[in-house]
């Protein structure tokens, strides 16, 4: 690994343990007793002890928090404390929902913010570069759950040609689970695309002005030549980076969305798990966004000094 | 037989303060292996006056006039006709070795792109041993190896040399420089300097070469084109126009020189004031409001004309010679 | 012409230089020429009339309840027609103008004052300073800002008053940032070592001389982050975490308006068009600031010539 490889993935490493420390700590700080909200009207003191003391939380915090890391690093995250299943089973129930939401998501993004940004960054200041600011603007604007009740409203309510919510697993029902994904998909879609799009107009803008452009018109190529290949080249490798972001945004389930459409994501699994108390659960949960946050992260940065000769040397 | 013939060209463009008037019917020619040298300050139009000639100028720009190359006038060109004068028939160089380059793709890639958009190679190994060659004719050590490296990795010298190269591939009649040495440091500018001189010797190309540094100039010039206000105000071979200047414009640059012959003790005569904006420009002489001489009331109203006053030599003053 | 314009070719036309206006007012004139950052404004104050003078605006009251009037469509009497529970949504959406501003405003405030004096030491310091701090808002990013607020209200408990501490937890590793960003460009300035040199003392030299160069960037984030605040909130609020029934909260009426997204889609239009409206102004007017901050920009727009969409990071 290179130099810069390696300090970059040292200080992710770092701030793992940092994440882990203050999801310990914010866990913790949530106050009500889990054990006591899980038995509910069957508590009885004897049981409550057992069970506290095979969850370890009779132990000093500290000890719990090395034997949590301990076995986290292990890929065992715990039991969950509502419904005593193993917190890493629960999570890669939900994996696949949350996954295909936020490949679909992405994949619309781009599929708007590339081609509407570089049509509005060569035409600067004509109707389709107004339009397209103007619409972008209002899609960050938007909050991500209006916009679903608003869709679902429009196209599973009054043209019905989406389901209004749930989620179909692919295995199920291959085009059941297209269907279920598409309101979603364009409804996180067209947010992050908004945001994709201003980023991918400002940067295409800033290439079509380089003084390199000048020179590949100068010599002689077309249009489409120094499109491709002196201005989009240069244009969209930043958009890496801020995409590799959105996606770890995605990745971490958008709650509300999950909620509007009734999605079986991880959002969805983070926020029951605080409104119980279910501690294993909501570490676990919040550890791997962490983890996949830093881990992206890290990816992106180092595809990015790759495909950049000008970090790789 | 010219390489280029300019006549009375004309730049406009609309801008939100008025119309710029950037250039103002110039008129000039290159001959073969001739190398012209166009001197003026930031603002003089020179750098639009040559854009213009290969249309590289944004779209509301209005152009005018006719420049001849190769018997057919360029400014009447359509667009794909351009292309296959671009990087072919005349070559460009630009001023910022940094970012005349484009800093993602190889040497190589950059030199090949254009010989394939010109079918000068026929297939991308053949592209690439041309590249090769013309590496090595602009000076470039190991020029195999410096087909994949990226610009980065050049120094600023060898980078110009690459633009070069790449200016030289399409073996053009005409060569157009435009501040090509002003980014780098003295000892690199002169080899630059010897190299395209050299380069030009060998295949006879026509040199425009863009400056306001006077050393450049009297160092590789036959003839020199002096720009003031988007017009010609005096041209004439080096020596005609070094030796006497007669716009007045032009003997406060030359004056402005620091010499080694300091013996007469005569000051540094620097020329005060700006050039006048594009949009608002004088009546009569564009170099009235800051010519020191101004003895009559024509200037102030009349634009002097270009004309001859010995040799090849021509001035646009109604008082040639006379000192400031 | 090609369709690849070549703005880089065009050589820097010599006009005359203005002087360079100085001055809140003048910045504020400039603002306010540019048409979205003029709506913006405009938007932004009246939303600010709302909050201040609800009482007065609101044709009812928050919660009169009318039992035999609800469900109505938007008309007379109802210009957006009433809830399940007969309660004028125009007078909701009135009355929840004040908490949308109130958290926003907060929220921003405290990340802004904390999140500046991080990045202010980070930058200025350096060295170990640096590290630590930034690594401890690496930390605070690295969790999914829906569910670091969330587990923050859970610690706290549902309410106004934590919404705004919650969200404000989350933008600060923001305004560390780019105050970072900028105090690192603007401490090696010539200025601040001269007056280094003389002997200023540090805290002197931060405030007087470092802060108000670094300002700009901070400026435009302040408008930027009251759009998130805003979504931020009417987000918790939609979850039921953030302002509790019976005080309206646009966010709260959009997921009251949920359940009756069939029968009476205004319920959940009005606020949520509010929260658009509201969000697009922060927005335009961070857009407009910008402009207006950017010492190119402004000089371009000073001279009349609009180079839209030339944005830098």
């Amino acid at each position: 690994m290179t130099g810069l490889a390696l300090r970059r993935t040292l200080q992710a490493v770092v701030v793992l343990f940092g994440v882990a420390v203050a999801t310990f700590a914010l866990v913790h700080l949530v106050p009500g007793d889990p054990i006591r909200l899980a038995m509910g009207t069957r508590f009885d003191q004897a049981t409550y002890e057992a069970l506290r003391e095979r969850a370890g939380l009779d132990q000093p915090l500290a000890t719990q928090f090395f034997t949590w890391i301990g076995s986290a690093l292990t890929g065992d995250l715990g039991v969950s404390f509502r419904s005593g299943d193993p917190v890493t089973l629960l999570i890669l129930e939900r994996l696949p929902a949350t996954l295909s939401l936020a490949v679909a998501s992405i994949i619309v993004a781009l599929l708007i913010a590339i081609p509407l940004g570089t049509a509005s960054a060569m035409k600067p200041r004509s109707f389709l570069d107004g339009a397209g600011t103007v619409l972008s603007q209002i899609g960050i604007s938007v909050p991500e759950f209006w916009m679903g009740i608003m869709l679902i409203l429009v196209f599973a309510g009054w043209l019905g040609w989406f389901p209004a919510s749930g989620y179909v697993p692919f295995s199920d029902d291959p085009l059941g689970w297209l269907r279920s994904l598409v309101l979603p998909a364009v409804t996180t879609g067209l947010v992050s695309g908004s945001v994709l799009t201003r980023f991918t107009r400002s940067s295409v803008l800033e290439a079509l002005s380089a003084d390199h452009v000048r020179t590949a018109r100068a010599k002689g190529l077309g249009p489409r030549a120094v499109l491709n290949w002196h201005v989009l080249r240069n244009a969209l490798l930043p958009l890496v980076t801020v995409t590799g972001v959105q996606l770890a945004y995605l990745l971490s389930g958008v709650v509300v969305v999950e909620i509007v459409f009734a999605w079986p994501g991880l959002g969805q699994l983070a926020l029951q798990s605080v409104q119980s108390r279910d501690y294993p659960v909501l570490q676990g949960a919040v550890l791997l966004f962490a983890f996949v946050f830093l881990v992206l992260n890290l990816v992106v940065d180092l595809l990015y000094s790759k495909l950049d000769p000008r970090i790789s040397s | 037989m010219s390489v280029l013939e300019v006549n009375d060209l004309r730049v406009q463009m609309d801008t939100a303060r008025g119309t710029a008037h950037i250039v103002n019917g110039l008129d000039y020619s290159v001959s073969p292996g001739e190398t012209v040298a166009v001197v003026g300050e930031s603002g003089s139009g020179k750098s639009v006056s040559v854009m213009a000639l290969l249309g590289l100028l944004p779209g509301h720009a209005r152009v005018t006039g006719t420049a001849e190359f190769d018997g057919k006038n360029l400014l009447a060109m359509s667009e794909p006709q351009l292309r296959t004068v671009r990087g072919n028939g005349i070559g460009m160089v630009f001023q910022d070795p940094m970012t005349s380059l484009n800093p993602v793709l190889t040497i190589g890639r950059q030199l090949t792109e254009g010989l394939l958009a010109h079918r000068s190679a026929s297939s991308k190994k053949a592209a690439r041993e041309r590249a090769a060659e013309l590496l090595a004719d602009v000076g470039l050590p190991d020029p195999k190896a410096a087909l994949d490296r990226y610009p980065h990795e050049l120094s600023g010298g060898m980078r110009q040399r690459v633009v070069i190269a790449i200016a030289l591939a399409g073996n053009p009649k005409l060569l157009i420089a435009d501040e090509a040495t002003t980014a780098l440091d003295v000892t690199v500018q002169a080899q630059i300097l010897e190299l395209v001189a050299g380069l030009q010797s060998e295949h006879g190309t026509g040199v425009v070469w863009i400056t306001h540094d006077l050393g450049v100039v009297a160092g590789i010039a036959d003839r020199v084109l002096v720009m003031y206000g988007g017009r010609c105000i005096e041209d004439g071979s080096v020596d005609e126009v070094f030796e006497n200047p007669a716009h007045p414009y032009t003997r406060g640059l030359l004056g402005s020189l620091p010499a080694l012959h300091e013996a007469d003790g005569e000051d540094l005569v620097a020329i005060g004031g700006t050039p006048p904006p594009p949009t608002d420009l004088p009546q009569g002489c564009v170099f009235w409001p800051r010519c020191p001489v101004r003895a009559d009331a024509r200037c102030e109203t009349e634009q002097p004309p270009l004309v001859g006053i010995g040799g090849t030599h021509r001035a646009a003053t109604f008082y040639p010679g006379v000192p400031a | 012409m090609t369709t690849v314009p070549n703005e880089g070719a065009v050589p820097n036309v010599k006009t005359t230089v203005r002087p360079r206006s100085n001055g809140f007012l003048d910045g504020l004139k400039l603002l306010l020429k540019s048409p979205p950052a003029l709506f913006g404004a405009v938007v932004f104050v009246v939303v600010l009339v709302m909050a201040v003078f609800d009482d007065q605006l609101a044709p009812t009251g928050a919660n009169e309840v009318d039992i035999q009037n609800r469900l109505l469509a938007p008309g007379a009497g109802h210009w957006f027609g009433t809830d399940d529970l007969g309660r004028d949504i125009l007078s909701r959406v009135i009355l929840g103008a004040k908490v949308s501003l109130q958290v926003g405003v907060v929220a921003v405030g405290f990340s802004l004052v904390v999140g500046t004096l991080v990045g202010l030491f980070a930058g200025y310091y350096g060295r170990w300073v640096d590290t630590v701090l930034m690594r401890l808002m690496d930390v605070l990013f690295a969790f999914p800002a829906m569910l670091l607020a969330i587990a923050v209200i859970a610690i706290l408990g549902p309410g106004t008053t934590n919404a705004m501490i919650a969200i404000g937890i989350t933008y600060t590793p923001v305004f560390a940032r780019v105050t970072r960003s900028s105090v690192l460009s603007v401490r090696e300035s010539v200025y601040v070592r001269a007056s280094r040199s003389i002997g200023s003392s540090d805290l002197r030299l931060l405030f007087r001389h470092v802060l108000p160069n670094a300002a700009p960037p901070i400026i435009v984030q302040t408008s930027v982050s009251l759009a998130f605040a805003v979504l931020a909130e009417a987000a918790l609020s939609f979850v039921g975490l953030g302002t509790q029934p019976p005080d309206p909260s646009w966010g709260r009426m959009l997921s009251e308006g949920r359940e009756f997204i069939d029968l009476a889609w205004w319920i959940a239009v009005f606020p949520g068009l509010a929260i658009v409206l509201l969000v697009l102004a922060f927005n335009l007017l961070g857009d407009g600031l910008r402009d207006v901050l950017d010492p190119q920009q402004r000089s371009a727009l000073q001279a009349g010539r609009r180079t839209w969409g030339r944005r830098r990071k």
